[in-house]
């Protein structure tokens, strides 16, 4: 697994000391809130609706079990014993104490984490597919390219102030498990026909206030000019991208004002001027020396089907079923990926106590290497387990309440924390997840209902990604209560599409049972089970909804 | 009439708070009410003043009614910053806000 190297450990520890210098400065009276929020903002810490919030970067969501361990202990020492996994496969601890953060930032310190570029107007951490390195459909390992990207981008003097924040995925794979598409620039890595690694790149797709799908710059760019770029496209966004005005800042506004021709245009001209051939191999040089940093654990050999997993996916239903929604094909015969869900019915999407960290990172040991993965759906994975071994763990995980049987499902709810923590809310979204989960619960059901995304989002900002739900849910305020406003024919995968509106917003008590008609419509209209909830929708379109939804929903 | 009380982040640790006659407290039981355009004025100055002494940051009026002598504020919004997360109970302020002030689902 990859480490940082001393001159990362010693950026961040420097970046410690002097947060801890300006923390007691604030407390000292010496520097005002104007001055020290963009201090404690560029080191993750926001003052949200209750406390301050800690958001810790998990770059590419790559964590180890060590440092799972280690957030475990900082939300028991200096948090209230659990933390909360985001859509861009980051923590969040929702409590930590001012004067305690330097502390906090220390200790993450110590096991390769912190919070720097979590928050403020710069490249954010860059987030990849969850199953990198492990899925048997992806053509090779992203996540070096995005540690590249990672260094490159880490206090970048050039990029620190842009006009808004501005956030990177890639993916390796034709099925696209990172939202690439709804990112200010998308990377989707593949091999050309000659068979060497190229890019996809794709820019200006963004959700919030003006949701837009990412637009294809360049259909190919070899892998090792991936910088040069990603930097000219940087470039003409900071020189371009519009500063007089937040909501028109993003580079999808740009890309959108200008055109795609003409942005395309100002992207390939900067590249061409400032293309360094010494530039370009200086990077290949440092891809290849990250490259062995992302060597493979020691797999065993092992045949590709296991007799006693097999055996017990015959005789033990509830294991396959387990089975069906949780394990994810490997690339190395013999293992598998292992789903853990966060969404357990009654709980909190991406909710983890301090406790069930230590358990994740003993299993994570004994059974996956020591590794962990952190999805952009708000659930972990265990990337390397033995397909004889995943009976063992899934009765552990059942034992720590983390073998629910849900992923991909109605009840694998993406939920953004709302107004019961977030400042910015207009209204609360885990209420509504918790409902609709409860309300789905009965497995069977879900299984026949099949794959679907609902996501929600407690304000416009849209952090829950709720565009690209297959059914959207927008809490909004409406004549001083909350409102909660639906989408349908969203998709969150490489066929990326934005929901529409299905009407008016229904109140809390309505939303859920609006959902479930929406359902029902689906169960009773679908072409067999084959056909998804998100190819129903394409088919009959959103507007059929209406009428089965409103009536029913209003009579009760 | 409306009537106000003054909210802000404590500074060191963040916790909600609101001036009362003894201070800033986490609990809102005992907030001074202001009832008149003066009253708010001057519980800004308050807060500005403590915002300057490094106690509080971000102070502003919520728009309260009171009950019983407790006030209780009108947007649900404040009402869940007031209480702590309705998703936690096990974390909520008991005594912070009237039991029936509370949002529920
Ligand atoms: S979508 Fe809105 S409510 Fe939800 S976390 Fe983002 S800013 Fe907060």
């Amino acid at each position: 697994m990859y480490r940082y190297d001393s001159y990362d450990e010693a950026f961040v520890r420097a970046r410690v000391a002097q947060f801890r210098d300006q923390v007691r400065r604030r407390l000292a009276g010496e520097l005002t809130e104007e001055e020290f929020r963009p201090h404690r903002l560029m080191n993750g810490l926001y003052l949200q609706l209750h406390a301050y919030m800690l958001r810790v970067a998990i770059p590419y969501g790559t964590l180890s079990s060590r440092q799972l361990r280690r957030l475990a202990e900082v939300a028991d020492r200096w948090d209230r014993g659990y933390g909360h996994f985001t859509t861009r496969q980051n923590i969040q601890f929702n409590w930590p104490r001012l004067e305690d953060v330097p502390d906090i930032l220390e200790a993450l310190a110590e096991v390769g984490l912190h919070g720097i570029q979590t928050s403020g107007n710069c490249i954010r951490n860059i987030t990849t597919d969850a199953y990198a390195g492990v899925a048997a459909d992806e053509v090779a390992d992203p996540r070096p390219f995005c540690e590249l990207l990672r260094q490159w981008s880490s206090l970048h003097p050039e990029f620190s102030f842009l006009p808004r924040k501005f956030k990177i995925a890639v993916s390796a794979s034709p099925h696209d498990r990172a939202a690439i598409r709804a990112h200010d620039i998308g990377l989707r890595l593949y091999r050309d026909d000659a068979g060497e690694l190229a890019f996809e790149v794709l820019a200006g797709g963004g959700l919030g206030r003006t949701p837009m799908i990412a637009k294809t710059v360049r259909e190919h760019l070899p892998a090792r000019q991936l910088l040069p770029y990603v930097e000219a496209i940087l470039r003409v966004y900071n020189r371009f991208g519009r500063r007089d005005h937040k909501f028109k800042s993003r580079i999808k506004i740009l890309v959108h004002e200008i055109g795609l021709d003409a942005f395309r245009a100002a992207v390939e001209e900067e590249y061409a001027r400032s293309l360094d051939p010494e530039d370009v191999e200086l990077a290949a040089l440092e891809l290849e020396r990250i490259e062995e940093l992302f060597a493979p654990p020691p797999y065993e050999e092992l045949p590709a089907r296991d007799p006693l997993h097999e055996r017990r996916l015959a005789e033990e239903p509830a294991f396959a079923r387990f089975a069906r929604t949780n394990l994810r094909p490997h690339r190395v015969p013999g293992y598998a990926i292992v789903d853990v869900s966060l969404k357990p019915v009654g709980g909190i999407p991406g909710d983890v106590t301090s406790d069930q960290m230590r358990r994740l990172a003993d299993l994570a040991d004994r059974f996956s290497f020591g590794e962990l993965r952190t999805t952009h759906t708000q659930n972990l994975a265990l990337p390397h387990v033995r397909l004889r071994d995943v009976h063992s763990l899934w009765e552990l995980l059942e034992e720590a309440g983390l073998g629910t049987p849900n992923i991909g499902l109605v009840t694998d709810i993406v939920c953004c924390p709302g107004l019961d923590y977030c400042a910015l809310a207009t209204a609360r979204s885990i209420p509504i997840a918790r409902a609709l989960a409860r309300r789905f619960a009965e497995l069977d059901a879900q299984e026949r209902i099949g794959p679907l995304s609902i996501r929600m989002s407690g304000c416009i900002n849209a952090c829950g990604q709720h565009h690209i739900g297959h059914i959207g849910i927008l809490g909004l305020e409406k004549r001083g209560e909350e409102s909660y406003q639906i989408t349908l024919g969203g998709r969150p995968d490489e066929r990326t599409a934005i929901g529409r509106i299905l009407g008016p917003g229904f109140s809390a008590s309505e939303v859920v049972d609006a959902v479930e008609a929406v359902l029902r419509f689906y169960l009773e209209g679908r072409n067999g089970p084959q056909e998804t909830f998100a190819d129903f929708v394409e088919r009959v379109g959103v507007e059929t909804f209406r009428e089965v939804v409103y009536a029913p929903v209003r009579a009760r | 009439m409306s009537l106000f009380i003054l909210t802000a982040n404590r500074l060191r640790d963040g916790r909600v708070v609101f001036l009362t006659a003894h201070g800033w407290e986490e609990s809102l039981r005992t907030a001074i009410v202001a009832a008149t355009e003066a009253e708010q004025r001057a519980l800004e100055a308050l807060g500005a003043q403590s915002v300057a002494m490094c106690e509080v940051v971000d102070p502003y009026l919520v728009e309260v009614e009171v009950e019983n002598g407790v006030p209780s504020p009108l947007h649900y919004r404040e009402r869940i910053r007031a209480s702590g997360p309705t998703v936690r109970p096990d974390l909520a302020r008991r005594d912070g806000i009237p039991e029936d002030c509370r949002v529920s689902l």
